[in-house]
């Protein structure tokens, strides 16, 4: 491995990361709270080691694809750990691990908190909570390629780690302008629903938190109840219209952009994205029409909601569907093993995956009729690689793999099963709340240290797609 | 500029690799190999695109309507033609493909006029050309001409007999009471663009550059006295002999070529009617020992095979040939090759990639010659009227930095300039540049001084540097 190159390109993480707590700084100095000394620590301490790796002159300047993989695990671990530290520092939450999985859930745009008060946080660090969100949802290390001068061929392997989806790609030749056509596109979403929300009544600051919990698809909120505290119609459908966007593959977003519109609804995932969610939409309304709401507008209002929040992960909650009859909440928890698109904000397996397994599996048994024949399984017309199908299949079983782990290993502190499961799910999937005591209204507080450190892992392992974590643990991976 | 290039193969990847450099253009690569655009995306900074390169909503994934240019160099001439063909029809506005059948390369004119190509690439051709151009001056390791042959640039290896080691340049010049200026010094694959204090050491190869009649006197007085050569082996008859050997023949120097395929040296026998062509393996000492090769003052291994085209130079040079050219189409032998001691080393691929880049860094560059896969480059440029180089003392001008102008060409004169010589317009300037991307007469002048605004953008670039040092 090239440690070198790997240290350095991690410092540059570090200095990215302290520059985009300055506004979290502004937010803190503006309103006076007790979090601007903790601020300022941590931005002096993360720009102190990002300084001294710019110092080190790696003799070669390749970066291999494990260097790219290390620089994503190694560098989301270090920006969630200085993460945390404003919470911790300013007392907030005062104890270590605590912060960390608050700053992990922040990052992996899984909004699962350990706060029971959220109104009682400081505003900067309800800034910053969230802040993390916009920033974790299109990627951190995506953000220093769109920002830095000039990036080597490279780091296209740094992006194929962090970026979500079996195939990442570039949409124009150069890495940086795709980086930077990404981040252009976010950007707008992000700006429109600002600029919505404050028209539909929210303060702007508010108006902000639940911008960046929702293009993000994370789901931090500024209240205890969510959105359920504001019961205003206007600023649901707008978040619903918004996180529902954010599920979809940006490069979608590139492609009408330049004129082909055709193509958006063409896309083969986004069809099923779209039935997925219209089809449990339809069987939630009708489960909780007559047994939770009364009236068929309220019920469909809250089925929506709720089936795309939880679907594109992010996890903001208008009722509390823990309240919701067992098939409704077997059918969200479902939604979180599915998640959004690939290429999107959103977490979980992704409809592609679920797709291309779902081909896959049509020609096995196709296969046992007809031993001898010849398949091939086809996405938009192309035939997929065989590599990328068993990439695929071998995703899948080791997601379930890591589930089961993490369930096993949680239940030991002895909560019930709806919760070990539901928590597990939501925290691998990047989804946030869960069902029973980390139901909407619960939060993961009450779980012990290890438990938390188990779930932080899941989070970071949720959001980088597994492998890159997984290869932490490999001798293999740290050997020259 | 946007890019586009069909075939991921040896030369596509090269050229991919150095246009990627250059943040000026963006670059597509189309092959139909999983395999090799794998390996392109891996290591460059493009856009890789899987398909036929011919089909047209291939083409249009690629986004040939906007594109500037497209270079066809798949394995196939075919394919390559009809490739350019289809994107000309599609609307990008230059093509340049590889066509390398030397049936085809007789109808060129027809070809491109009908097709529409801009430029036509034949590598073997260029080989052949280098090669020989090379043959012409025995005791250079290579010859690259500027100015219409009226400047010269030779590549020396610094030896005992040349009596270099271990002094400067400006000692050098005051003792030859030349006017040949030494532009580059490769030290260990490392490119020096040196000034009068840089002290020569030996194994160095030099480049020295000036009009053709002081080089030959510069060289005769360092003891490397170009012998003509009478008697040249050429083993291998692929393309390369085909062109090679009509060119030395025109040179007047006695050819003959081994062949281990019978075939194919029966084909070469249609066509090169009085060569004198051996059907035998060219790489078996005996053969070549029957064949005289002690006599002979020339040997150029051109086989298809890498390995045979060096074990038969080392065999060579074992018997004292005075010039051994060899054929090395792998890049990935570059390390292995310098230390083995054979001289000059043809690479088609570079040759190929050296003419295209030429080709594509547009038209007021009038050669090129990258050296050490273009850690330098020696650039000849025609200044026009309006450039800020002309009338002023070279001293005055503020280069960019690794930068020298080696000679001024007027009419049928050729300066090595000094500090108070002066450019005019009309005027060919060679330079000599570690910078890449130079591509007009006033990207020489350095921009570093003046303007506040000016200090930020170079502050910004400085710490982009120190990012990715």
């Amino acid at each position: 491995m090239n440690y070198s190159m790997v240290l350095k390109n991690l410092g540059i993480l570090l200095i990215c990361e302290a520059l985009a707590m300055i506004p979290s700084l502004g937010v803190a100095i503006g309103t006076k709270g007790k979090d601007e000394a903790a601020f300022l620590y941590t931005i002096a301490i993360l720009l102190f080691l990002g300084i001294c790796t710019l110092f080190i002159k790696p003799k070669n300047k390749t970066i291999y694809g494990r260097d790219g993989f290390a620089i994503a695990s190694i560098g989301w671990i270090l920006a969630s750990f200085f993460g945390a530290l404003p919470f911790y520092f300013s007392g907030a939450v005062p104890s270590l691990v605590d912060s960390f999985f608050e700053a992990v859930s922040g990052f992996t745009t899984t909004g699962s908190s350990i706060i029971t008060n959220v109104e009682a946080l400081p505003q900067g660090l309800i800034f910053w909570r969230s802040f993390t969100h916009w920033i974790g949802g299109m990627g951190i290390l995506v953000l220093t390629m769109a920002i830095l001068p000039t990036i080597g061929a490279g780091n296209m392997q740094i992006m194929k780690a962090e970026s979500p989806g079996p195939n990442p790609g570039k949409l124009v030749p150069r890495l940086k302008k795709s980086a930077i056509i990404l981040y252009g596109i976010y950007m707008v979403i992000t700006v429109s629903e600002v600029i919505l929300l404050k028209l539909s009544g929210l303060s702007l600051f508010d108006s902000l938190i639940y911008s960046f919990g929702s293009v993000g698809t994370g789901g931090f909120a500024n209240k205890s109840l969510s959105i359920a505290h504001y019961n205003n119609i206007a600023a649901e459908i707008i978040i619903t219209i918004f996180c529902f966007a954010c599920g979809i593959n940006f490069s979608l977003y590139y492609t009408a952009i330049k004129g082909n519109i055709k193509e958006f609804f063409k896309d083969e995932e986004f069809k099923v994205y779209v039935s997925i969610i219209l089809v449990a939409i339809i069987l939630i309304t009708l489960n909780i029409y007559g047994n939770v709401f009364n009236g068929v507008g309220t019920a469909l209002r809250h089925s929506t909601f709720q089936v795309v929040t939880i679907i594109t992960t992010t996890g903001y909650s208008s009722t509390d569907f823990n309240q919701w009859p067992a098939f409704s909440k077997m059918i969200l928890l479902i939604l979180m093993f599915i998640g959004g698109c690939a290429g999107s904000t959103a977490g979980s397996v992704k409809n592609l995956r679920l797709l291309l397994l779902f081909k896959n599996a049509k020609r096995e048994v196709h296969k046992i009729i007809h031993p001898k024949a010849v398949y091939t399984v086809k996405y938009g017309g192309k035939t997929v690689n065989e590599n990328t199908l068993s990439a695929v299949s071998n995703f899948f079983v080791l997601y379930m793999f890591i589930f089961f782990i993490a369930v096993i290993l949680i239940s030991l502190d002895g909560k019930d099963m709806i919760t070990n499961i539901s928590a597990v799910t939501a925290t691998l999937g990047n989804i946030g709340p869960g069902l029973g005591v980390v139901g909407p209204m619960g939060s993961f507080s009450s779980f012990s240290d290890f438990s938390k450190m188990i779930m932080s892992f899941c989070m970071l392992a949720g959001r980088l797609e597994i492998y890159p974590l997984l290869l932490l643990f490999s001798r293999q991976f740290w050997k020259k | 500029m946007k890019i586009i290039i069909v075939g991921a193969g040896k030369v596509g990847y090269t050229l991919a690799e150095n246009l990627s450099k250059d943040n000026n253009y963006d670059v597509t690569v189309i092959d139909k190999d999983d395999d090799a655009l794998a390996k392109v995306e891996e290591n460059l900074d493009v856009l890789c695109i899987k398909g036929n390169g011919v089909s047209a909503s291939i083409l249009m994934e690629a986004e040939i309507v906007n594109s500037d240019l497209i270079i066809a160099v798949t394995g196939s001439d075919e394919i390559n033609m009809l490739c350019c063909l289809t994107a000309k029809k599609l609307g990008v506005k230059k093509a340049v493909a590889r066509v390398r059948n030397p049936e085809y390369s007789q109808e060129l004119s027809i070809i491109k006029d009908q097709i529409g190509l801009d430029y036509v690439i034949n590598p073997e051709f260029a080989a052949a050309e280098e090669i020989a151009r090379s043959m012409g001056f025995s005791s250079a390791i290579n010859v690259e001409n500027f100015a219409k042959g009226r400047v010269r640039m030779v590549d020396l290896i610094v030896n005992d007999e040349m009596g270099l080691d271990g002094k400067s340049l400006a000692d050098i010049d005051k003792e030859s009471k030349s006017t040949v200026l030494i532009g580059v010094i490769v030290r260990n694959n490392e490119v020096l663009v040196p000034n009068g204090s840089t002290v020569i050491q030996k194994n160095d190869h030099i480049y020295a550059i000036g009009n053709p009649s002081s080089i030959y006197s510069f060289c005769k007085y360092h003891g490397k006295n170009p012998d003509k050569i009478k008697n040249v082996i050429i083993v291998g008859g692929g393309r390369i002999t085909f062109y090679l050997y009509k060119l030395l023949v025109g040179m007047g120097i006695n050819t003959k070529i081994i062949e281990i395929n019978g075939d194919r040296c029966h084909e070469l026998a249609d066509v090169l009617p009085n060569a004198l062509i051996i059907n035998d393996d060219g790489s078996d000492e005996g053969v070549l020992k029957s064949e005289n090769i002690d006599t002979v003052d020339g040997f150029i291994a051109v086989t298809g095979i890498d390995e045979v085209n060096i074990m038969s130079s080392l065999i060579a040079k074992n018997f004292k040939v005075k010039k051994v050219i060899t054929k090395v189409s792998r890049t990935n032998y570059d390390n292995i090759v310098n230390h083995l001691g054979l001289d000059t080393v043809i690479s088609p691929k570079e040759i190929t990639t050296n003419y295209i880049l030429k080709y594509v860094r547009g038209k007021s560059i009038e050669s090129l010659h990258r050296i050490v896969d273009g850690q330098a480059e020696v650039i000849e440029f025609v200044v026009d009227k309006n450039s800020d180089l002309i009338d002023k003392p070279l001293k005055n001008i503020k280069m960019v930095p690794n930068t020298i102008i080696a000679t001024i060409v007027r009419r049928k004169e050729v300066v090595v300039p000094h500090g108070k010589d002066v450019i005019k317009a009309g005027d060919r300037i060679i330079v000599i540049t570690k910078q890449q991307k130079i591509s007009t007469p006033s990207e020489l002048i350095s921009k570093v001084n003046g303007g506040l605004q000016n200090e930020l953008l170079n502050g910004i670039k400085k710490l982009g540097d120190i990012i990715n040092m």
